[in-house]
């Protein structure tokens, strides 16, 4: 037995197989180039790719950890943009004529050097950053598979001498049982994004990597950051119990998570997840979601050349039916536009692309998408015995419900007629995103089975704010009586017609907001997996006849600072 | 050449999202923009890259220098000064 002492970095006991992750190291050789155009066009490329790579790991974190982690992606995009580090890899290229590779190697590690070079830990720990870029790129530009991490196919703690956060998000959630790296601080992205996915971790842990062979048991305590290869009998017994100990705790809080969202008085409301994939799937049943409210299919568009065949979308679909078994999906059509350009869907950047061609509005030129999608979505949910919801994006007229109605009909004949068995449950709902839709509400209702309130898009449109733009992004609260009034408009409006509504933006995994979302009648939350269990909870500490004095007060107040005031003093 | 000195007072500096935000303003201009960490005396770098910026090395309490020179100058330094003096909008 051996006994190394690190730094506590995520509470939890873990007991398992050793797996020494060894990052792909990649080397970028330097040589002359003839051509430094065709260096510089590969590089673009490489950039491109890079872009996509970090959106997808944005969307994963967001889903599976949070919006603090998910921001870490965020700004390595960032980098992506900078001129002068581009001005550095350009004139590498052009004036030293040298291949893209070493150019950014070079470049990269000039501010990665300078970066650690600083006195103060959290500049330090940007060089980190700037390198888990570049190896992203160097990657991309030598044709090396993205990362080793998907390579570990069995339960394992993890060990390695340091891990960037695309490492750690890449890992297969259910494989992980525990972290220790030899390097890293216990405010590394590492140690929040374990804390953040709820796995044992322990940091600046003096491991020798090469004296410890695959499958050696370990024992990992994220407590008191002790780590132990091939414990003893004895030891082994002890942290077996004190495991065992721990998991009971945690499923305590997890039964928690899978009891009903109730309020004091009884009042049931539904607590779903916003998902962008299978695996989000996985993560929002263990958070405990009554279903899903909100599943983006947009990961099926992003990042090629052609639209993906109905046989491809079927099976991402039946898999995610499979898993929620019966419980309810709100599937979202395609929602793409020129913020996001897709050539082969004749997307095209534009000057205003939350204005401009996109998400239900390319049916006028592109109906065979759509068409192909709610085909694909019934013969999946026909297989899988699904309770599919199909809903629609930025609807903000009366015959755009009609002519998708259409295309759905038009696909269900023609399914029928070739024997595909059909879904036996179907609803047909739309997201109240504009204004418009939630103003004309009443309208609405007659002509849907339900609706899901975007609080995000709601608000930037309403209050006529971009969200990107940091000068005036402050300024996009749901909290603006405006916003609440449409949603209080948006649910009277379908209860009157004894329809349901959800709300899949940001705002329904808001604790603060919980009280005023109760009080205005509010059917369904649907939030990323994380903010479940915290949301249920605070759901069950209120009554509904209390909210709907709060939601009836808030609404009556002139400003965005007044409502948050309010509810600060009724729900402290 | 329009310049202006400012403090920066949020506790993580010129780092994360202040720096990041702070990027992102400069971006909007037209016109250069530099910035100067004044504190500790290093040359000034161009605002509109964020590497640049982190690797001033500003932290809660620092003296900066901004320059701005060209279109719409004067309205960059107001926006970048009224970005650090309200804390970075938090």
């Amino acid at each position: 037995m051996k006994r190394y002492q690190g730094l506590p970095a995520s509470g939890g006991i873990a007991i398992g197989p050793a797996w020494v992750y060894r990052p792909v190291r990649v080397q970028a050789e330097r040589r002359g180039v003839q051509h430094p155009d065709e260096e510089w066009q590969r590089l673009e490329e490489a950039i491109h790719q890079a872009r996509v790579q970090l959106e997808a790991l944005r969307t994963r974190a967001l889903a599976t950890a949070g919006e603090e982690e998910a921001a870490i992606f965020e700004a390595h995009a960032l980098f992506l943009d900078d001129v002068e580090l581009l001005a550095r890899v350009r004139q590498a290229i052009f004036e030293e004529q040298i291949n893209a590779e070493a150019a950014v190697e070079e470049s990269f590690e000039h501010y990665a050097a300078m970066l650690q070079a600083l006195d103060d830990a959290y500049f330090q720990a940007r060089a980190q950053d700037v390198r888990d870029v570049k190896m992203r790129l160097l990657r991309i530009l030598m044709g090396v598979e993205d990362s080793a991490a998907a390579a570990l196919d069995h339960p394992a703690i993890i060990l390695a001498e340091d891990l960037t956060p695309s490492d750690t998000i890449q890992f297969p959630r259910d494989a992980i049982l525990g972290l220790a790296t030899v390097r890293g601080g216990p405010t590394s992205h590492t140690a929040i994004l374990a804390r953040a996915l709820g796995v044992p971790a322990v940091v600046s842990v003096p491991l020798d990597l090469d004296a410890i062979p695959a499958g050696t048991t370990v024992v990992l305590d994220g407590d008191s950051g002790e780590v132990l290869t091939s414990p003893t009998t004895v030891v082994l017994a002890a942290a077996r119990s004190k495991e065992r100990q721990w998991q009971q705790q945690r499923e305590e809080a997890t039964r928690h998570a899978h009891r009903p969202a109730l309020t004091r008085d009884g009042h049931q409301v539904e607590v779903v997840a916003n998902i962008g994939g299978v695996e989000d799937a996985r993560q929002a049943l263990s958070m405990g979601a009554e279903g899903v409210g909100l599943f983006r299919t947009e990961f099926l568009y992003l990042d090629r050349t052609d639209m993906p065949g109905e046989e491809e979308q079927i099976e991402v679909y039946r898999q995610v039916f499979e898993l929620m078994e019966g419980r309810p999906v709100v599937v979202r059509t395609l929602d793409i536009g020129g913020d996001k350009p897709a050539p082969y869907l004749d997307v095209e950047p534009e000057p205003n692309p939350f204005l401009g061609w996109r998400a239900i509005r390319m049916m006028d030129r592109r109906p065979d998408v759509l068409g192909s999608q709610l085909r694909a979505l019934l013969v999946a949910a026909g297989q899988t015995d699904a309770d599919l919801r199909i809903m629609l994006p930025l609807v903000s007229r009366l015959d755009e419900i009609e002519q998708a109605r259409a295309l759905l009909e038009e696909a269900r004949t023609s399914l029928m007629a070739q024997d595909v068995p059909l879904p036996g449950r179907l609803q047909f709902g739309m997201m109240v995103e504009t204004p418009a839709a939630a103003l004309l509400a009443h309208h609405f209702a007659r002509t849907v089975d339900f609706f899901s309130i975007g609080t995000n898009d709601l608000t930037q449109y309403t209050l006529a704010v971009d969200r990107t733009n940091e000068r005036v992004a402050h300024l996009a609260s749901p909290y603006h009586p405006a916003v609440l009034r449409l949603i209080a408009m948006t649910i009277e409006a379908a209860h009157a017609r004894g329809k349901w509504v959800g709300l899949c933006g940001e705002f329904a995994g808001d604790v603060q907001a919980v009280p005023l979302l109760l009080g205005l009648g509010l059917d369904e939350f649907s939030m990323a997996p994380v903010s479940i269990p915290a949301v249920k909870e605070d759901i069950r500490r209120w009554s509904l006849s209390l909210c709907r004095d709060i939601a009836q007060k808030a609404l009556e107040l002139p400003t965005t600072e007044a409502v948050r005031r309010y509810l600060q003093e009724v729900a402290p | 050449m329009p310049a202006l000195s400012l403090i920066v007072n949020h506790p993580a500096g010129l780092h994360a999202r202040p720096a990041a935000e702070f990027v992102k303003t400069a971006v909007s201009f037209p016109c250069a923009i530099t910035v100067r960490n004044v504190t500790d005396d290093k040359p000034p770098v161009n605002a509109k890259s964020i590497l640049s910026v982190l690797t001033l090395g500003v932290n809660q309490g620092y003296e900066i220098e901004v320059t701005a020179e060209g279109e719409r100058a004067e309205e960059a330094l107001t926006a970048i000064a009224e970005l650090v003096n309200n804390n970075f909008g938090e």
